[in-house]
């Protein structure tokens, strides 16, 4: 038990103030979507992820979104294990024929008002796999998307800025 | 030990059973022999290399004009020998290997969907590959189905799959999936409990099948090495250079050894990355979140050092046809290096802490334990296969450059539990750092690629390499053209899918997240 603490303690906080290695700087980015979360919903942002074709490329991307350096959570945006308690439908993936309706059944579970992030080239525009007999493309040939964040993957910043992107597009057409 | 010294016993057996082998080349899928077989032996052949002890290691099939030219790799020794056999396309029936090699149940189902092969005695007639994208008397991958498909309408959802039911007072099932409750690839297990005990696990997998070995068809050399990185995208490295492999194996052309030196520190690194995102997942499945921050920011660090030094952090595209596309400078290797040594004395510090942790030693002692005897009839390889006893490591046992001359040290143990696989990881990471420093000490003078030539011939070639999750082999087949007219990419998975079943009888519903990621298949590389 004093080894976890003593480590604990040696890591620190490591969650980033800010990101030097890019200007747009990882916590002005999140300063700014906690604001927008908070504006548009109220306290707090559920987001369900679902690949719907995708290589698993990008779900590890979305993973590290969690881990302590980026801690979405503290912006106050949460990973939800339903589309019922959900807001944003992060999909990824090109869509493949086999989860079509999947994806159709999950979008029609989420609650409105939602709004669907295509997340990861492929989701964007089919990328490297396209239309074919076996995959839909693009996200949006199968739900109707509002944001789309490109990337092979995305990385978390790329992420949380298209995030950010999402909420202001939202506030924007309503 | 030389290569293939067992060969001679084995055709010996084949012939006491009065199998003809037509034809044995020792260069056309060079450093793998082939065998040309009559079709009607292809079952007694299997027969043999059963009880010779050989594993079963994939099958896929080719066409030529009017047959399907079928391989299936066996691997013995570290060395590996492909059966071939013809049969026509106006009649294409073929004895299964299944009865003999369990592990071939659902890849010789893939072939029955993906070309309409029938193969008799296999035990199992339902589909796996195929849901209701096309329909059951089409075949996506004959020369005559467009790859477009034929006028693709809404796909209905596959409702209709005969899961095998248990019967009895009080047993119940699961559905779950496809879409699962975490930021996980889709698929769907159905679960037959009685309170909380599982009776049986069954798998329905193919949701994210993308049609990878049609639209390689017709791609450039280039082309399907980007393919071939976005079959399992945490396996990016690994499936880019068994692809680029097979191809330079193909093209004949040798890559310079300061390429494949890199390419052997990208495969390293992604296997650090890897385990380490494993290790922390694990430990959150039974609650203990501290091991998952520890080990995600360790996995951070690593991934970002990788986009500084090779420009990705998940290492995609850096494989090319011909060589790697960063040269690795100086600056490039000491931040490598330093990094090497900062996370080995992070090991040093969480490691006690994780192995003297009492209740995780309660949750992962013991929980989903794969046999001996199933870890081999399934034919399993990476850290499943040496936490249940097969000490087999493509890099140590095949022995392709630039690990040929490297000292190659595979962990194995025999418990086959949770536990045990975690142990291999861990002892993974340590091997693989030694592994790493030595690589980056040692890189050769030289170019960092060749040039890709053009080429005239119908050639092929195989690749396999060790990839994180186990061996992955890929077998290419150019045109006439240069272009590619056939690429089957075999991942790890398609045999630890069927351990998760195995492991997890007799375990209870809850363990079942902590099971599945101490094997964590991927559902991509799988399903193509």
């Amino acid at each position: 038990m004093f080894r976890i603490l003593k480590q604990g303690l040696r890591t620190g906080v490591v969650t980033e103030a800010v990101e030097p290695a890019d200007a747009a700087g990882l916590d002005r980015l999140g300063v700014e979507l906690r604001r927008t979360v908070h504006a548009r919903f109220g306290r707090s942002l559920a987001i369900r992820q679902v690949d719907a074709g995708s290589c698993n490329g990008c779900e590890l991307e979305i993973h590290a979104l969690n881990n302590p350096y980026h801690d979405i959570e503290r912006f106050g945006i949460s990973f939800v294990a339903s589309p019922r308690h959900a807001d944003v439908l992060l999909v990824t993936g090109p869509v493949s024929r086999h989860m079509e309706s999947a994806l159709r059944r999950t979008w029609r579970a989420t609650p409105s008002p939602k709004f669907v992030i295509a997340s990861g080239s492929c989701a964007c525009d089919g990328g490297e796999f396209g239309v074919s007999y076996a995959s839909c493309g693009a996200v949006e040939n199968v739900i109707p998307v509002d944001v789309k964040i490109p990337g092979c993957p995305p990385a978390p910043l790329d992420l949380l800025q298209g995030l950010l992107g999402a909420l202001r597009a939202q506030a924007g057409v309503k | 030990m030389s290569r293939f010294d067992w060969l001679s016993e084995l055709l010996a057996q084949l012939e006491d059973e009065h199998v003809l082998v037509q034809h044995g080349d020792a260069r056309l899928l060079a450093p793998a022999h082939t065998l040309d077989l009559d079709a009607e032996d292809w079952s007694s052949v299997a027969r043999v290399a059963a009880r010779f002890g050989c594993r079963w290691a994939g099958i896929w099939a080719d066409t030529r004009e009017e047959e399907f030219l079928i391989r299936a790799c066996l691997v013995y020794r570290g060395d590996y020998l492909v059966l071939t056999t013809r049969i026509p396309l106006r009649q294409p029936v073929l004895t299964s290997h299944t009865p003999h090699f369990p592990g071939a149940n659902r890849m010789e189902r893939h072939l029955q969907d993906l070309f309409g092969i029938a193969l008799s005695d296999h035990p199992d007639s339902r589909r796996w590959t195929r849901h209701r994208a096309w329909p059951e008397d089409r075949y996506p991958m004959r020369p005559d189905f467009p790859a477009g498909g034929e006028a693709p309408k809404r796909t209905p959802a596959d409702s209709e799959y005969a899961f095998t039911r248990v019967l009895g007072n009080g047993v119940y099932q699961i559905p779950v999936g496809p879409v699962h409750a975490g930021i996980i690839e889709p698929g769907h297990f159905r679960f037959q409990a009685v309170g909380e005990t599982v009776l049986r696990l069954e798998a329905r997998l193919g949701y994210v099948h993308k049609g990878v070995e049609k639209i390689a068809v017709g791609r450039d050399a280039a082309g399907l090495a980007r393919l071939a990185g976005r079959v399992s995208g945490d396996s990016t490295v690994g499936h880019t250079w068994a692809a680029c492999m097979a191809m330079e194996r193909a093209a004949g052309i040798s890559v310079p050894p300061r390429a494949l030196c890199i390419r052997a520190v990208l495969a390293e690194r992604e296997r650090v990355a890897n385990h380490l995102g494993d290790i922390g997942a694990i430990c959150n499945d039974v609650s203990f979140s501290f091991a998952q921050m520890q080990f995600s920011r360790l996995r951070e660090d690593w991934l970002r050092t990788s986009h500084t030094v090779f420009g990705h952090r998940l290492l995609m595209d850096r494989i090319v046809p011909g060589g790697v596309t960063h040269p690795l400078t100086g600056q490039g290797i000491d931040a490598l290096l330093l990094q090497n040594r900062a996370l080995r004395s992070e090991l040093d510090t969480l490691e006690p802490i994780l192995d003297d942790d009492p209740s995780l030693e309660d949750r992962l002692v013991n929980t989903g334990v794969l046999s001996h005897a199933d870890a081999r009839l399934l034919g399993a390889t990476g850290y499943v296969g040496k936490a249940s006893g097969l000490d087999f490591d493509t890099r140590r046992d095949h022995r392709y450059a630039p690990y040929d001359r490297l000292d190659v040290i595979s962990p194995c143990l025999q418990e086959g539990d949770v536990a045990a696989r975690v142990q291999i990881r861990m002892e993974e990471l340590r091997h693989t750092l030694t592994l790493l420093d030595t690589l980056l000490k040692q890189i050769p003078e030289g170019a960092a690629g060749v040039p890709w030539p053009g080429m005239t011939t119908g050639a092929e070639g195989i690749g396999m390499v060790e990839g994180w999750r186990g061996e992955i082999i890929s077998h290419v087949r150019f045109d006439d053209n240069g272009r590619v007219a056939r690429y089957f990419p075999r991942d790890p998975s398609w045999f630890s899918w069927p351990a998760l079943e195995l492991l997890i009888h007799g375990n209870i519903v809850p363990d079942f997240p902590v099971c599945n990621k101490s094997v964590n298949g991927s559902y991509s590389g799988h399903d193509l």
